[in-house]
């Protein structure tokens, strides 16, 4: 019997959160704080002639003004192309040339406002459909002689940071016996995660040459080995403390603005310097999610059985593309969507262009091809006469299944999850017309997701029993609203049966809290959560070993419950946690052993390297959530606005640690997502970003809710913690698609581009009528 | 040059001396380090800001600190006692109306006032008085359910 696993807990830092307690890394105030700017560029590609900053430097109240030849070294997580300040080009508008540290903000502002750059413009690519041509202007020269990790693929002398192949059985054939064959394509633009919390950094070096920085990071020790490795220093010289973090959604999980506030900083003597991005900033400067052209062609059965399918996915990478490359990989090792289908050809491409850097965003790559892939099996059913629910019963993975990798699959929680939802949308249920000008129709989409990491990323946990048997954890998988320090919490409590109010979880101080690789990839619950989960045991099997020796009967004859070591057989030989937390003290005065400390370290087992020609390989990802959505939408025929009504979403969980938790992931995954379909967009012009603030970039308000009906369905991950998966990704993934879906059941007119909006809804009407 | 104002913030009678130019914000976050009240926007947009003055729900981010002069002030801080939270803050907790929080304190401030002025809101009321209230996480549904439940405990006045 669980007690604390599979409760719906309170979260641990509600109180916190609700009495604006909570710390953010912008609520930091430090003695002697000095405040930086960046100047950025105003050309999307040109060369950097010259830089003065001489009038800059008079002002007063001027600390220090760097530019890029002060921080000559190149960075990046999967393809070193980055520099935090450019050097010699520029390469999309809003690119730091330089930056200011000073007394105050405005004066900072002063002092950038007076530095002065020549450029000479260079020609530019904005798309990456023009940036793969052999006469396209290259944006990395050097890009052959980037570092880069071995699963990233660089094409030397060309725009493209990375093409990933997928060739499984074979696709030429497949479409010769394939009844029909149809070819469809899609556009995803531009999108930004919006998180609400701005993005902050400050950096301080002590006397000693210790560099301290605080940031609001998804991924402490990935920023600490990026910012080490950068700026030439040991790890045991820089410590990242990660605040409170107001949201991420995968945009605060790289480096940005601390590699700026670290070389000023080493500069000021010892002050400690704070840079603070403005909405404005965090649309242009920090990570948003590339777009994405998708040229898919399938070859099906007259039984809607799909036999062959050729994918090309173009990405817009952006002007740096060190994380970005890695997005197009898992779009390419998920080519397929969730199907079955035995001959693949699939080519998942990483262009350069001169637009805002491509980064992670929540579920990266997936959400982008399931708009594509979910909207062309709709359109592959109904040219053949087949109902939406059906061809993917016929063609989802299953059990005994392979994957678009060659991956056998077990414990594949698809179907239940499609038949949950076609259960609670009422899928056989229509009512189209509405009355005159409101039409009315019902979409699905199926999603599925691995983490995108390296194999052998490992994370790990501290458990320390205090001298009361309370408990402090000690984790750096960071709580971004997610909800893990609960989670985390509650899978210790399970453990070493201490209530969830008597554990204290610490997390992000890369000085005090255990290794963890990034929290990102939907992989806290299982891979930290595994982590803890060892720990956990590490602390318990210590205090059985030690009570074994008390009692003088073996380990095996003992067990934890309710906060005691108590024998199976003998309930009167028991002693509480809090009596062997400091070690045992034995008869004769003396002590052994000495405190408690769990320790619990975890790399998901297995995970191997593809066939770099094919892509083909036995386990190439820790597990696959698998889940779906349905929507139904009302469409006004009159001004072409689309309402959502209504979304039954459906997951495989595994184990929901914490249901409700779970269950408010998912809320939150079609909220954003639903934002995504309807009308979030980049406006971007000729590199220039039009639409940089919440006035005219509208994500989703409290009016733009639908009806939500949430399910979890329990196949359990046979290597995750009680059978857990993660899930906060996939939530978004299937959303946009269903809602294209719907809209095309309600007035047959396919919006193959998101956002759907009210303009291309009712184009599409008018040609239709045509 | 800057201003002498007197105001009352969180129940407790304040003067000091600003620049004309500084918003509300800035004021309550540097030189009060009352620093509940987020700046999400800086532009009036996202409401992460929102604080009461004089009962009303105002983005602090555009409002000047010298406006304060004369008018009462409640932020995140002063809606519990330090023991006591208010029922909204419950009502947020239990119903996990909350991810990252960033939002959290001007949602409450907002939905403070709401029920401050109608005591049993639909949950359109709900509706419009956060609509100035941006959160990314959450998807809403919960944060209404959370003043819903707290209205029907006799959270309003």
């Amino acid at each position: 019997m669980l007690k604390y696993v599979g409760q719906s807990e309170a979260r641990v830092d509600g109180v916190r959160k609700v009495t604006g307690f909570s710390r953010y890394t912008d609520d930091l105030k430090l003695a002697g704080m000095l405040f930086a700017k960046i100047k950025k560029s105003p050309y999307p590609h040109a060369k950097i002639l010259k830089i003065d900053t001489s009038k800059a430097e008079k002002l007063p109240g001027v600390k220090v003004i760097i530019t890029g030849k002060d921080v000559p070294i190149r960075v990046g997580l999967y393809l070193e192309d980055k520099t935090f300040l450019a050097i010699d080009k520029v390469r999309f508008i809003g690119e730091p040339v330089a930056a200011v540290a000073a007394e105050s903000e405005e004066i900072a502002e002063e002092a950038v406002s007076l530095i002065e750059v020549d450029y000479e413009e260079l020609p530019a690519v904005f798309d990456p459909l023009e940036g793969i041509k052999p006469d396209a202007p290259l944006i990395h020269e050097d890009l052959g002689s980037y570092k880069h990790a071995s699963i990233i693929l660089p094409v030397k002398g060309t725009n493209i940071s990375n093409h990933y192949k997928i060739r499984k059985g074979d696709a030429e054939k497949g479409f010769k016996e394939a009844d029909f064959v149809f070819e469809n394509e899609f556009y995803v633009p531009h999108i930004q995660h919006s998180a609400i919390e701005n993005h902050c950094a400050i950096a301080q070096v002590d006397p000693e040459g210790k560099i301290t920085v605080w940031a609001g990071c998804q991924s402490p020790y990935a920023v600490r080995r990026t910012l080490a490795t950068a700026f030439n220093i040991p790890l045991n010289k820089i410590r990242i403390i990660s605040p409170a973090i107001g949201g991420g959604f995968g945009g605060k999980a790289g480096t940005t603005l601390e590699g700026i506030v670290i070389p000023l900083a080493q500069k000021v003597n010892y002050r400690p310097v704070k840079l603070n991005f403005k909405r404005e900033d965090i649309f242009v400067n920090t990570f948003v999610r590339q777009a994405m052209y998708a040229k898919i062609k399938t070859g099906v059965k007259k039984n809607g059985r799909i036999v062959a399918e050729e994918n090309k996915f173009y990405w817009d990478g952006g002007a740096y593309t060190e994380y970005g490359v890695n997005i197009a990989r898992a779009g390419g090792y998920a080519s397929t969507g969730p199907y079955d289908i035995p001959n693949v050809k699939a080519d998942s491409i990483c262009v350069y262009t001169n637009h805002p850097v491509g980064g992670p965003y929540r579920g990266f790559g997936m959400s982008e091809i399931h708009f594509a892939i979910e909207q062309n099996l709709d359109i592959v059913a109904y040219r053949i006469g087949m109902d939406a629910v059906e061809i993917r019963r016929k063609n989802a993975l299953k059990d005994g299944s392979a994957t678009v990798t060659g991956q056998v699959l077990e414990n594949v929680g698809l179907m239940q999850c499609l038949n949950k939802v076609t259960e609670d949308i009422e899928w056989d249920k229509r009512e189209r017309r509405v009355s005159k000008i409101k039409y009315r129709g019902k979409g699905i989409a199926c999603m599925y997701k691995a983490p995108s990491m390296p194999n052998n990323v490992g994370s790990s946990a501290i458990v320390k029993i205090n001298e009361d048997g309370t408990v402090n954890l000690l984790v750096t998988a960071m709580d971004l609203g997610q909800g893990s320090n609960t989670v985390l919490t509650q899978i210790a409590a399970e453990v070493l049966t201490v209530p969830i109010s008597q554990i204290s979880i610490m997390t992000g101080d890369t000085d005090c809290t255990p290794y963890e690789w990034q929290t990102v990839a939907s992989r806290t619950t299982y891979c930290c959560g595994n982590s803890v989960k060892r720990a956990a045991e590490d602390a318990k099997n210590q205090m059985l070993r030690l009570a074994s020796l008390k009692f003088g009967i073996s380990e095996e004859s003992l067990e934890l419950k309710d906060r005691q070591v108590i024998s199976k057989r003998y309930p009167d030989k028991k002693v509480k946690i809090a009596d062997l937390a400091m070690g045992l003290t034995m008869p004769d005065g003396s002590g052994i052993h000495g405190p408690i400390i769990g320790r619990g370290a975890f790399i998901p087992p297995d995970v191997k390297d593809t066939d770099k020609e094919t892509g083909q390989g036995d386990k190439p990802v820790a597990f696959w959530t698998f889940g779906v959505q349905a929507a139904e939408v009302e469409v006004d025929i009159e001004t072409g606005e689309v309402k959502v009504l209504k979304i039954a979403a459906a997951y495989d969980a595994g184990k929901a640690i914490n249901p409700e938790l779970v269950c408010a992931q998912i809320e939150g995954g079609i909220v954003q997502g639903l934002g995504s379909a309807l009308f979030e967009e980049m406006k971007i012009e000729k590199g220039k970003v039009l639409n940089p603030s919440f006035v005219d970039y509208k994500i989703p308000t409290v009016g733009d809710v639908p009806e939500m009906k949430i399910s979890i369905i329990e196949n359990p991950e046979p290597t995750g913690p009680w059978g857990a998966r993660g899930i906060a990704e996939p939530c978004m993934v299937p959303t946009a698609p269903a809602i294209a879906n719907a809209v095309f059941d309600a007035i047959g007119c396919r919006i193959n581009s998101l956002p759907i909006t009210a303009e291309k809804v009712l184009k599409a009407i008018k040609s239709k009528k045509k | 040059m800057k201003h002498k104002i007197r105001f009352t913030i969180n129940r407790e009678v304040k003067e000091i001396e600003v620049e004309p130019n500084k918003t509300l914000l800035k004021m309550l976050r540097e030189d009060l380090d009352l620093i509940g009240a987020k700046e999400g926007c800086g532009a009036g947009e996202c409401g992460a800001c929102t604080v009461l003055v004089d009962n009303k729900p105002v983005n602090s981010c555009l409002m000047l600190a010298v406006e304060a002069d004369g008018k009462k002030i409640i932020t995140i801080e002063g809606l519990s006692d330090g023991i006591n939270l208010d029922l909204l803050q419950k009502s947020f907790i239990k119903h996990n109306a909350l991810q990252c929080g960033y939002c959290t304190p001007g949602m409450i401030i907002s939905a403070r006032a709401l029920l401050d002025r109608n005591n049993n809101p639909s949950e359109e009321d709900i509706k419009e008085a956060l609509a100035g209230n941006l959160c990314r996480c959450t998807g809403y549904q919960r944060v209404i359910d959370a003043v819903l439940d707290a209205a029907g405990k006799g959270g309003g006045k």
